[in-house]
């Protein structure tokens, strides 16, 4: 499997990382080598195979509805970049 | 209009109404603080996991067995992978292969008389994001996660419905459901119940579905109605002018009554769903589908075919006392006190206190009339003790505080004359007062009865028994 | 000074010192080596001292816990409450973690004091410790050549004797090749035995905090601290946790040790091969029975792992994004850009890359081709174990095909690095429990032995890894850190 540079572009705005334009074709030979390292995988028939998610195999524990946390927005907002009013803060949003 | 065929199905977002959050402790109570209700987890902090909320899965189970929905005995959540400021996490929790409830379904009324079986999909449980403010700041937008991580039953019908009306009727079918089950408040101003319409329309006989666009900001009843109503008069004029629908996600405005394409948030989003690997399968046994099926109460459709056969209330009727369960709880209270005046109660409750509560705002559960209350005052009509109309000033006078029908009946000397002699005497002076009326009914003007039976009521303050005065007077006018 | 944790834990139950002057002694070392080392990211004396006062306290009350007055050091993976947790990350460099990883609650429950916090490869993502913001690790027997990775700073702490004792995260053998190629003993429990709530997820179902020490005896110590059922993982285990440490003398007479012939084959280096082999001889005499088994599906084991562990990291690191915590960049013009820029500038190379094929794995149309196709192998790779441990008790396989490469030496080529964890992968797929001690050296660089067991036999193994290092002293040996 070959990339090309807009699948790079494409990838690295789903994942909202910024590459620089002369670091892609670095990435574009990176990834196409993973990937074939990657491809082996379909050198085997694995039909009929149950996936598995968790090595365990295990089922969810249920956690009891009750209100067990209390307000610590100083302490999480501390290390914020911007907050304002008790709110975190990003550029204008248009909807 | 009449080639074309609007097909609506509608999602809806219902915020489950437990204490905590669905995947940690922290409170879900409306109206607080920012970010005062949002704890490590809701905000996505490193390192930080969820655990899935008990309530949250029993009310989900619920609604399925509800609505005749298979349950998964292993449902599995799974990550919605995209960017944006209210999602901490860069993911939302929610269900995706494997949803715990089935396909299932309700009947609907949309207009008296008519009825339709609406198919629901799938129900499926997730989390809520948080709030993006955009008018707090001038030029940023302000975020809040208190909401971050309340738990949502996304309910997703099938295309079943052919019109506006069908899918109000099933909007509101499926909030009263839901309110009924105790596992929603249903506070759509809040934003506890909220509405999407996936619209398209397709020429009358065609069978494959049109272009859909999924109509959102919808918070009331009547806006899903008018958004779903413009949605499809814009779609039938865009194609017979020659256009394409566009699959897109439209805002509603209600100012504008009309629905505007969002700004491209949609770009065909690539969700990446994959099964969450920090949470496990949720294992559901036939056991805890029987249990939570028994502690059900009596659900809406229950209870109006009981009320149709036992209590032989028309369909119509039924219907409307059993759309709000508050409504149907008060009716059966009164019911307590006087079995035999279901009718009468009914009509009470649908006419004038329906129109009380309309008036002020109110709900059913904060009357200030209470089941018993109505009850006595229904027996008191009932029982001659005052006329119909008399009632209604009752009535007022128990809803304004002043007390029992009792109360305000003795108080007010209203109880209603029945006493023969002392109507004849009335009339006796209404007849000496009138003699040319007396004449012209003689001679054959029938019509000058009403007046005098006006007159008699006006001497007794509308307390004559006017079944006895009209009697007595055709009596003495003969 | 004592320099095992047993021998600490001794000392300071005879008064023989305080645990102040033991922390000041290892604080003295770390200054003085570690500017060649680089092992910590971030020293908390101030944080340590008052532990270590607070423990002596608790001491002369008579309240002592079980690693009371034990200084320790920590992956900068697990948040630590007030302590800067950067994950080898620039995009973590100013996080002040608020709330304290439930591992870090055990230690602090027990009474240890937490020296600093040791450098890693970023994220966990790597197999040398040259991926970190922060700079490499030296490897201390040899300061040309990696400790291995990801971490690579506890593993060479403990080798150098910067700490007694150290955790670390596995994800593909991030505590067992270090381990090896540091000369150290370290553990890897099974999937769900050590809770995960506060270590910050790269591979979510592949995962396990572990402890590095000089003896499976200190490890048995550190992993009765750190085991135990969490309310707050979901995917924590209910499993009761066995007293390690008593059953560490129960010897292998008759315990059946299966050697993989797949581990055995070319790739891995014939020296490395040799030092192994006499190691199994000494396991024979010690009553072992030694067999061979097969592993069919070990070849498949590497594109499985990147291609699970890529995914989930994609997703687990979405949430790095400039707006509650961690970097930002400077003057962002709309949202797009703050979460570009801030992404960009504050993942290094290795991060994004796997970032990048995990997006792609699981991008529409690619996910039944990588995912669900890398989840059916994982079973397929599980059952070639359970198949297994029908016939043996314990695996035995090298750690790594070959000792600690030169820094450098594999940083063009990802997938030469990704060939690294050939051995150790696949125990990660299937979630059972594998350690890693030191068994020998080839041209000055310490050889690892890898030993793998059943679900929640982590005494099994540790019984069997002690056994070996009562008969050897490869363990006991410390590089010359003035050479």
């Amino acid at each position: 499997m070959t990339l090309k540079s807009d699948d790079i572009r494409n990838i690295a705005h789903l994942a909202r990382l910024h590459i620089e334009e002369d670091a892609i074709s670095d990435y574009v030979n990176d990834l196409t080598s993973i990937l074939s390292l990657v491809d082996q995988m379909n050198a085997v028939d694995s039909s009929g195979v149950a996936p598995l998610s968790n090595p365990l195999d295990a089922s969810q524990r249920l956690r009891t509805d009750e209100v067990t946390e209390t307000s610590q927005r100083d302490k999480f907002q501390q290390i914020a970049p911007d907050v304002a009013d008790g709110f975190y803060r990003v550029p204008k949003v248009i909807e | 209009m009449s080639d074309w065929e609007s097909v609506i199905g509608l999602e809806i977002h219902a915020q489950l109404a437990t204490v905590s959050k669905i995947f940690s402790g922290a409170s879900t109570a409306f109206g607080a603080e920012p970010n005062t209700q949002a704890c490590a987890i809701d905000l996505g902090m490193p390192g930080v996991l969820p655990v899935l909320n008990r309530e949250a899965v029993n009310m989900a189970i619920r609604f399925g067995v509800a609505i005749g929905a298979q349950i998964d005995p292993h449902s599995v959540f799974a990550r919605k992978n995209y960017f944006y400021p209210d999602l901490p996490k860069g993911y939302q929790i929610s269900q995706f292969e494997l949803p715990i409830v089935g396909k299932g379904h309700i009947s609907i009324s949309p207009a008296e008389g008519e009825h339709k079986e609406i198919g629901i999909t799938r129900a499926h449980l997730e989390e809520d994001a948080g709030k993006s403010i955009h008018d707090q700041f001038p030029d940023q937008t302000g975020i809040d996660l208190n909401r971050a991580g309340t738990p949502l039953l996304e309910i997703v019908s099938e295309p079943d419905m052919r019109s506006a009306k069908e899918a109000v009727a099933y909007a509101r079918k499926i909030h009263s459901l839901v309110r009924y089950l105790e596992i929603c408040d249903g506070n759509m101003q809040e934003g506890s119940f909220r509405c999407d319409a996936n619209v398209s329309v397709r020429r009358k006989g065609e069978h494959e579905l049109g272009t859909r666009a999924e109509l959102k900001n919808i918070n009331s009843f009547r806006f899903l109605e008018r958004a779903i109503n413009f949605e499809i008069e814009r779609q039938i004029d865009l194609i017979e002018d020659g256009g394409q629908v566009v699959q897109e996600t439209r805002l509603y405005d209600a100012e504008r009554d009309e629905t505007r394409s969002m700004r491209s948030k949609e770009e065909a989003n690539d969700y990446r769903y994959f099964p969450d690997p920090d949470l496990l399968p949720v294992a559901i046994s036939d056991e805890d589908i029987a249990r939570i099926r028994a502690e059900l109460p009596e659900l809406p459709e229950q209870k109006k075919q009981r009320y149709i056969g036992e209590l032989k209330l028309s369909d119509y009727n039924a219907e409307l006392l059993t759309a709000n369960r508050d409504t149907a709880l008060f009716f059966e209270a009164a019911l307590i006190d006087s079995p035999q005046l279901s009718a009468q109660l009914v009509n009470w409750i649908l006419g004038d206190l329906a129109g009380a509560l309309n008036r002020t705002g109110l709900d059913i559960s904060a009357a200030p009339i209470t089941p018993p209350m109505l009850a006595q005052l229904v027996a008191r009509i009932a029982d001659h003790t005052i006329s119909g109309k008399i009632a209604k000033e009752v009535f007022e006078a128990m809803w304004q505080g002043e007390g029992s029908a009792d109360a305000i009946i003795e108080a007010r000397g209203l109880k209603q004359i029945t006493d023969s002699s002392a109507i004849e005497t009335l009339i006796d002076e209404v007849i000496a007062a009138n003699p040319e009326q007396v004449e012209q009914f003689r001679a054959g003007k029938d019509k000058v009865l009403g007046f005098f039976v006006g007159q008699v009521m006006k001497q007794s303050q509308g307390k004559a028994n006017p079944g006895q005065v009209n009697a007595i007077l055709r009596d003495k006018l003969k | 000074m004592a320099n095992s944790v047993i021998g600490i834990c001794q000392g300071l139950a005879r008064g023989e010192f305080s645990s102040v002057e033991i922390t000041k002694d290892y604080l003295a070392r770390m200054q003085q080596h570690n500017p060649t080392l680089n092992c910590f990211i971030s020293v908390s004396e101030e944080l340590a001292l008052n532990q270590a006062r607070q423990a002596d306290a608790m001491r002369a009350a008579g309240n002592a816990g079980p690693l009371n007055g034990v200084p320790i050091a920590h992956k900068d993976l697990f948040c630590t409450d007030g302590v800067r947790t950067s994950c080898g990350s620039r995009i973590l460099d100013n996080f002040i973690a608020p709330y304290d990883a439930t591992l870090i609650e055990h230690f602090k429950r027990d009474g240890a004091v937490m020296l600093g916090k040791t450098n890693m490869d970023e994220f966990a993502m790597g197999s040398s410790n040259e991926n970190s913001f922060y700079g490499p690790v030296a490897n201390p027997w040899n300061i040309q050549h990696v400790p291995g990775g990801s971490s690579g700073g506890s593993a060479a702490a403990v080798a150098a004797g910067l700490a007694p004792a150290a955790t670390g995260t596995d994800t593909g053998g991030s505590i067992r090749q270090p381990a090896a190629f540091c000369g150290v003993t370290g553990i890897k429990p099974t999937y769900g035995r050590v809770s995960r709530y506060g270590m910050i997820a790269y591979g979510s179902s592949l995962d396990q905090g572990g402890p590095f020490a000089r003896s499976a005896e200190d490890c048995a110590l550190l992993l009765q601290t750190m085991a135990g059922f969490d309310p707050r993982d979901s995917t924590s285990s209910e499993e009761a946790v066995p007293d390690y440490s008593a059953r560490l003398g129960q010897g292998i007479e008759g315990v059946k040790i299966g050697l993989p012939k797949e581990y055995f084959a070319e790739g891995l280096d014939s020296r490395l091969a040799a030092v192994i082999e006499n190691a199994i001889d000494e396991l024979r005499k010690l009553g072992a029975d030694i067999k061979e088994i097969s592993l069919p599906n070990t070849g498949l084991s590497i594109p499985t792992y990147y291609v699970i562990a890529m995914a989930e990291c994609s997703s687990n690191l979405s949430r790095f994004d400039g707006v509650r915590f961690g970097h930002r960049c400077d003057d962002p013009v709309d949202l797009e850009d703050l979460y570009k820029r801030s992404r960009g500038e504050g993942f290094g190379a290795e991060v994004k890359r796997r970032i990048l094929i995990g997006t792609y794995a699981l991008s529409a149309g690619y996910y039944d081709a990588y995912y669900l196709k890398a989840q059916q192998l994982r079973r397929m790779i599980k059952n070639d174990f359970q198949n297994a441990f029908e016939n043996v008790d314990l695996i035995l396989a090298p750690t790594t095909p070959g000792v600690a490469f030169k820094i450098g030496a594999k940083t063009d080529d990802p997938v030469s690095m990704y060939l690294q964890d050939i051995y150790t992968i696949s125990l990660n797929l299937a979630g059972l429990p594998g350690m890693s001690l030191p068994v020998g050296f080839v041209d000055g660089l310490p050889v690892g032995m890898q030993l793998i067991g059943n679900y929640f036999d982590e005494a099994g193994l540790l019984a069997a890894a002690h056994s070996y290092q009562q008969v050897s002293d490869w363990h006991l040996q410390t590089p010359d850190l003035e050479s």
